[in-house]
């Protein structure tokens, strides 16, 4: 448990709760992009070097801008009167500690019990294409489908309606 | 000459030939021709007569031939008694047989009523040519000829019984034939009503030979209840008053006899039942129908004549001769004093009548069969040609409005004289001589008294001053009618030509010098043997015949002769001894003492019955409605409140509960995820803890 | 507490700050954000366990990271299309108001 690691996890726990607790939802955006910078260098502490790097590309490329987009294009730049918060919020975030809870003393609990590798493990980029062609071939495949068809759906569902319509 | 008849000394033929195997077409025929016409419209006249006279005919040459087969046994030496006998109905070890029987006494009744039936039907097309009914009287016509010849073949008494039953049916539709004339329907009831008491003592005689014989069946090669085997067994039983079984039955039977043929206390339909059409009047109530009383007599004879003491007589055989001398009497009287030309007819048919059951009691079969098979022929002519008359004068029936009818209608003057001449018995031309002769001669040599004898000399006087009265105030005198007297069509007066010649010719055959018909009836051979007319007991008795029509008909001229009486005017006997008079007239107030006895108190216990039936029995089954209807509410209670109930009110809940877990469905999306959240949670929990060693 | 234990706690508070985010807030583009922070906390896990668990060399961990990841793209592609299309009918995003789908 070094230094690194805490002070990685301090920007990342930082960056979620300042996504979640921010009024304007163009902070919050960029606050979650922060977090995904978080999360991606945790990524490559734990030797997932390309997983990091997929994280930044995929994550922070491409879905926080989406975001962005989506909350310009719904003028959700505004601030709501009412709060950016429901009514019964408390009931939620209790929902959410109990859920912590539960996860955080299932972790305490079990993980001493566990074996944990200590040796870094070697993966090159190489081993991670052959095994995407290889054995791990049709979820390549079926996911190459799931990606056309999240495309174009999602281009159909966002699209301007022709011709009369609210 | 011996009265009774003897164990005969001709060989026994019993087994069936071809013609007894046929037999029963004789009276099919006319039964299936009834069936046709009643299928046919009203219009087809035509057709029915030919239909009904056809069938009739065929019936006729069958009889003609089963007599001459008959006829060639006897002349052969045989005595003939073919049966044929099949199980109709088989019960467990008793069976109820049926069959017919051919012997001389079926052969000879055979030929009678085909004949004289075929005659009748010929007439009738003549006499109901205007009547719009034609063709429902030739249906009648038709099943009454046929029922009466079935009563003729009967070889088993429960079959002579159904046939006996169907010969009373067609009778009170026959008499009630113009049924809208509230008279005639009304003599129908009084007709069939009074030969059913009758009809329940024979039945009840029927079931008490089965009980003790054990067979319906008359002859039946020794098994037959009238072979010597059971009358034996009935000798030995002994019923009440000391009479034994076979007495009993045999009283039971013959009162079944009276009833058909109108002896003394069931006489009363008799005249009644001239409200029929005047063919009917012939058919039945004076040739066949009320013959078959007789007929029935002469059938069970054997049993009548079961322990016969010296001189042929039981108990049942007198009763039956007082009874039929009394009638005679009786019958006669009353005839002296109507005015209607069919019912002075009718009491002498009843008066006939008592003369043949008289002759049965003391005389055998064949003195009384003689008398029926004479009788049938100058009574039917006697009445067709009163329905001449009577449709020679319009449909007038009252003899005080006709007269010098010889004059208008010569043939039928002519033909209803010689049928007089034979009803009065006038002497060795007249077959009604000879047999009634024989009644005589049979009662004068009654052992057990001779009131019978004088009895039937004063009804035999009476008999020929009725019927001169009739004549003279029929055809002689002049005309006090209305209208135009007419001769009646040839259709009509030949077969009153026809009848008439057997009126004369039939005595022929039962002359004391050659009793063929008696030694035919008794299976003897008989001889032609004319110094039989020189014996003195004979000629005896042709003397007090002489006197008896002397003195009936001269009585009879001398008080009506060729007088023309003013029919408004009382009668000549009548002014003289009135008091007689209305009491003849009113017939013995017979009728008025049923109704105030039998009739009232059937009306009294069918008011009984009545109240019974409505307040008992109608309270029962309403109660029993009334239990149904409650269990019926209550059922409707039960399906509707509860049933029903129960299920609406669970599906008003699932209803309820429905809507109540639809508002669970909010909508609000992040109310789902906190949900499913906690539901995580939950999981992780339980699997933890389950997992925990 | 192991390198792994550390690990695996920094993702489930990751998590419960994701599912606190998508239950409390209003907007439906923050569900989506809160969404997307528990799949991140889901993938860490998943490296955690590869890169401390038996057999890396399987990649299995690897490859089901970058799955997820490529899923989690699509997905949030569509989802935020769908936001898009809703709010050009009812020209709101708050999911308070988008409940027309009620029993």
């Amino acid at each position: 448990m070094t230094v690194i690691f805490y002070l990685i996890a301090a920007i990342t726990v930082a960056g979620g709760l300042a996504a979640v607790l921010l009024k304007n939802l163009v902070h919050c955006a960029l606050a979650v992009t922060i977090a995904f910078g978080g999360i991606a260098l945790l990524f490559l502490s734990l030797d997932a070097q390309f997983a990091g790097f997929v994280q930044i590309l995929v994550y922070i490329g491409a879905v926080a801008i989406l975001i962005v987009f989506a909350i310009l294009l719904t003028r959700g730049s505004d601030v709501p009167k009412d709060g950016v918060f429901s009514p019964t919020w408390l009931t939620g975030v209790a929902i959410a500690s109990a859920v912590f809870a539960v996860m955080g003393w299932a972790v305490i609990n079990s993980v001493n019990a566990i074996p944990q590798l200590a040796a870094v493990p070697h993966v090159t980029v190489h081993d991670i294409g052959v095994a995407l062609v290889g054995s791990y071939v049709l979820p390549l495949e079926i996911l190459a489908l799931l990606l056309t068809a999240a495309t174009v759906g999602a281009v159909i569902v966002a699209m301007h309606e022709k011709g009369g319509s609210e | 000459m011996t009265l009774i008849q003897e164990v005969s000394s001709f060989t026994p033929q019993t087994t069936a030939s071809a013609i007894t195997g046929i037999l029963w077409l004789i009276p099919a025929l006319p039964i299936v021709a009834s069936g046709c016409i009643a299928l046919m419209k009203q219009s087809r006249r035509q057709a029915a007569a030919t239909l009904s006279i056809s069938s009739l005919c065929v019936s006729l040459l069958l009889s003609i031939a089963a007599f001459s087969h008959v006829l060639s046994g006897w002349l052969a030496g045989n005595a003939v008694r073919e049966s044929l006998n099949f199980t109709w109905i088989r019960f467990g070890s008793s069976a109820v047989d049926l069959g017919w029987v051919l012997d001389p006494l079926s052969a000879v009744m055979l030929v009678m009523v085909s004949l004289v039936g075929l005659l009748i039907f010929i007439y009738s097309t003549g006499y109901m040519a205007h009547d719009e009914n034609f063709t429902r009287f030739f249906c009648f016509l038709s099943l009454f000829a046929g029922a009466m010849l079935g009563v003729v073949i009967s070889n088993s008494i429960l079959l002579l019984f159904m046939c006996w039953e169907l010969v009373g049916l067609t009778s009170y539709l026959l008499i009630g034939f113009w049924y809208h004339k509230p008279s005639a329907a009304a003599a129908a009831k009084k007709a069939f009503l009074t030969t059913r008491v009758g009809d329940i003592f024979f039945l009840l005689g029927i079931v008490w030979l089965f009980a003790q014989t054990g067979t319906l069946l008359f002859y039946n090669h020794g098994a037959g209840s009238l072979e010597p085997l059971s009358l034996a067994s009935l000798l030995t039983q002994h019923a009440a008053l000391g009479l034994s079984a076979a007495g009993a039955i045999g009283l039971l039977i013959f009162a079944g006899a009276a009833g058909k043929s109108g002896q003394l206390p069931l006489h009363v339909w008799l005249p009644d039942a001239m409200e029929g059409p005047t063919p009917v009047s012939a058919l039945i109530h004076a040739a066949t129908m009320v013959a078959a009383g007789v007929y029935l007599i002469a059938r069970v004879y054997p049993l009548m004549q079961a322990g016969a003491l010296t001189g042929g007589v039981t108990t049942s055989l007198t009763v039956v001769t007082w009874v039929g001398a009394s009638t005679a009497v009786f019958a006669a009287l009353i005839a002296v004093a109507q005015n209607d030309i069919k019912r002075i007819l009718a009491y002498s048919t009843v008066s006939q009548l008592g003369y043949m059951m008289a002759g049965l009691g003391m005389g055998g079969v064949a003195v009384g069969i003689f008398h029926l098979i004479t009788h049938a022929f100058f009574k039917a002519l006697l009445f067709m040609g009163a329905g001449s008359v009577i449709h020679g004068c319009h449909e007038e029936q009252d003899i005080r409005h006709m007269g010098g009818l010889k004059s208008y209608m010569p043939l039928t003057f002519a033909t209803y004289g010689i049928g007089m001449l034979a009803l009065c018995g006038v002497p060795i031309f007249f077959s009604g001589f000879w047999s009634k002769d024989a009644i005589l001669e049979s009662a004068h040599g009654w052992s057990i008294s001779h009131a019978p004898y004088y009895m039937l000399v004063f009804g035999a006087v009476l008999t020929a001053f009725y019927m001169t009265r009739q004549v003279s105030y029929v055809f002689f005198g002049q005309w006090r009618g209305h209208g135009h007297a007419h001769e009646s069509p040839r259709v009509m007066t030949t077969p009153l030509a026809i009848l008439a010649f057997f009126a004369v010719t039939l005595g022929a055959i039962g002359t004391p010098a050659w009793p063929w018909f008696r030694a035919f009836l008794d299976n003897r051979a008989s001889e032609v043997d004319l110094h039989a007319f020189a014996e003195p007991a004979w000629l005896m008795l042709l003397l007090t015949s002489c006197i008896i029509v002397i003195v009936g008909i001269g009585l009879g001229w001398a008080l009506y002769g060729n007088k023309s009486p003013d029919p408004d005017a009382p009668d000549t006997l009548q002014a003289a001894i009135p008091h007689v008079w209305v009491v003849l007239q009113n017939k013995f107030y017979v009728d008025e003492l049923y109704g105030v006895t039998v009739i009232a108190f059937y009306a009294w216990w069918a008011r009984v019955a009545d109240w019974f039936d409505r307040r008992v029995w109608g309270g029962a089954v309403a109660a029993v409605t009334w239990l149904f209807g409650l269990f019926a509410q209550f059922n409707r209670f039960f399906d509707a409140d509860i049933v029903d109930g129960t299920f609406d009110k669970g599906c008003e809940e699932i209803s309820t509960s429905g809507g109540l877990l639809a508002s669970i469905q909010s909508g609000a999306v992040q109310n789902y995820l906190r949900i499913l959240a906690l539901a995580v949670v939950a999981l992780v929990l339980i699997l933890f803890w389950s997992s925990r060693p | 507490m192991t390198p792994l234990g550390g690990y695996l706690l920094v993702a489930a508070l990751m998590f419960a700050i994701g599912l606190a985010g998508a239950l409390v807030r209003r907007n439906a583009i923050m569900v989506l954000i809160g969404i997307e922070l528990m799949l991140n906390s889901a993938n860490l896990n998943f490296i955690a366990f590869w890169r401390y668990g038996p057999h890396p060399e399987a990649l299995t961990g690897m490859m089901f990271a970058i799955f997820s990841i490529a899923v989690a793209a699509a997905e949030a592609a569509v989802g935020l299309g769908l936001v898009i299309a809703i709010y050009r009918h009812t020209h709101t995003t708050e999911l308070d108001k988008i409940n027309r789908m009620k029993g």
